[in-house]
């Protein structure tokens, strides 16, 4: 299954929770947030959300700015 | 006394918003935060770089301010209504700084998509602070649809111009009801005082800071410039005039040249 975070291309071997897939790009869940396909994941579904074929995922935290 | 500035029911103990954006390390962003005294600073959200230890989140969590999430580099209401739930979601607010532009060039607001997002956000419970031009029919309309501050700019973000039309800022603050906060275009303290003597109830700043040499010395020459004015326009200035008008009475004037003849009595 082939999915996209952060507009890379990423192979995952089976079904993967959101919560896997955030968890393998920070270290701290803290100040992060997640949208699948442009639609915002709230941090509470991240652990029961599994990832379909294709899925676009972005993955932010804070940086400065004004 | 004066009451406290108010947002969307939170009081504040500082009128200076600081940005955090264009500080040379968190370091330098930590020193200038604790000068500025401020209670709010604006950060953003961009994809997460394995940026190891030392985050701008420690920095606000060890200075005690609150986060103010902005939607910076949106340019439709929609992708700006998102932003502001990413926002919503990492750092567990329903405060945004709504910015929604219209050009890299001038980085001015987009005035027909900042309303609908505006009115988007708000319906869905967020604590909206509008940045806005200084259009003062604009910001009536983003105050009607229930933002919870209007934050018109001085001179476009980063410009150092300061307030370039303090005419219509002072019509935006006699026609809205919610706070004015002055957003963008300070170069120097000055600027943030008349901001304040103009009648707004705040500044949000952050180049002005961020980008000076000395960033932490600014910071606290902000804070200062904004208190004084904020003390100055309570304390109601002198009307101008065209003419003087002297401060010591004529009255009793001795006459050491021998002017005038002694008083006969």
């Amino acid at each position: 299954m082939r999915i996209e975070v952060n507009g890379q291309p990423r192979e995952l071997d089976g079904p993967t929770t959101l919560g896997a897939v955030v968890d393998g790009e920070v270290a701290d869940r803290r100040g992060v947030a997640v949208a699948v396909d442009g639609e915002v994941a709230a941090r509470d579904r991240w652990d029961e959300l599994t990832l379909t074929d294709g899925a676009r995922v972005e993955i932010v935290g804070a940086v400065q700015g004004g | 006394m004066d009451a406290p500035l108010t947002i969307g029911g939170t009081e504040l103990g500082s009128r200076l918003v600081l940005g955090t954006g264009g500080a040379s390390s968190l370091d330098v962003l930590s020193r200038a935060i604790e000068a500025s005294g401020t209670e709010v600073v604006t950060v953003a959200l961009r994809r997460v770089t394995d940026t190891g230890p030392g985050s701008l989140l420690d920095v606000i969590e060890r200075t005690g301010v609150r986060v103010l999430p902005n939607t910076a580099g949106c340019y439709t209401a929609r992708e700006a209504v998102q932003v502001a739930k990413l926002g919503r979601d990492a750092f567990e607010t329903d405060w945004v700084k709504l910015e929604v532009i219209g050009d890299e060039r001038t980085l001015l607001p987009d005035a027909t998509e900042l309303l609908d997002a505006a009115e988007q956000l708000v319906d869905d419970g967020f604590t909206v602070w509008a940045y806005t031009n200084d259009d003062p029919i604009l910001a009536t309309r983003l105050a009607q649809v229930g933002c919870a501050t209007v934050m018109p700019l001085g001179s476009p973000i980063g410009s150092g111009m300061g307030i370039l039309n303090p005419y219509n800022l002072s019509i935006i603050r006699e026609q809205v009801e919610v706070p004015v906060i002055l957003d963008a275009g300070i170069g120097t303290a000055s600027d943030a005082t008349l901001a304040m003597e103009l009648g707004c109830d705040g500044v949000l700043l952050a180049s002005a800071v961020t980008r000076a040499r000395d960033p932490a010395a600014m910071a606290q020459a902000m804070r200062a410039a904004v208190e004084a004015g904020w003390l100055a326009r309570r304390a109601g200035r002198i009307p101008r005039r065209s003419y003087a008008q002297a401060s010591t009475t004529g009255e009793g004037r001795p006459d050491l040249l021998g002017l005038t003849d002694p008083d006969p009595s």
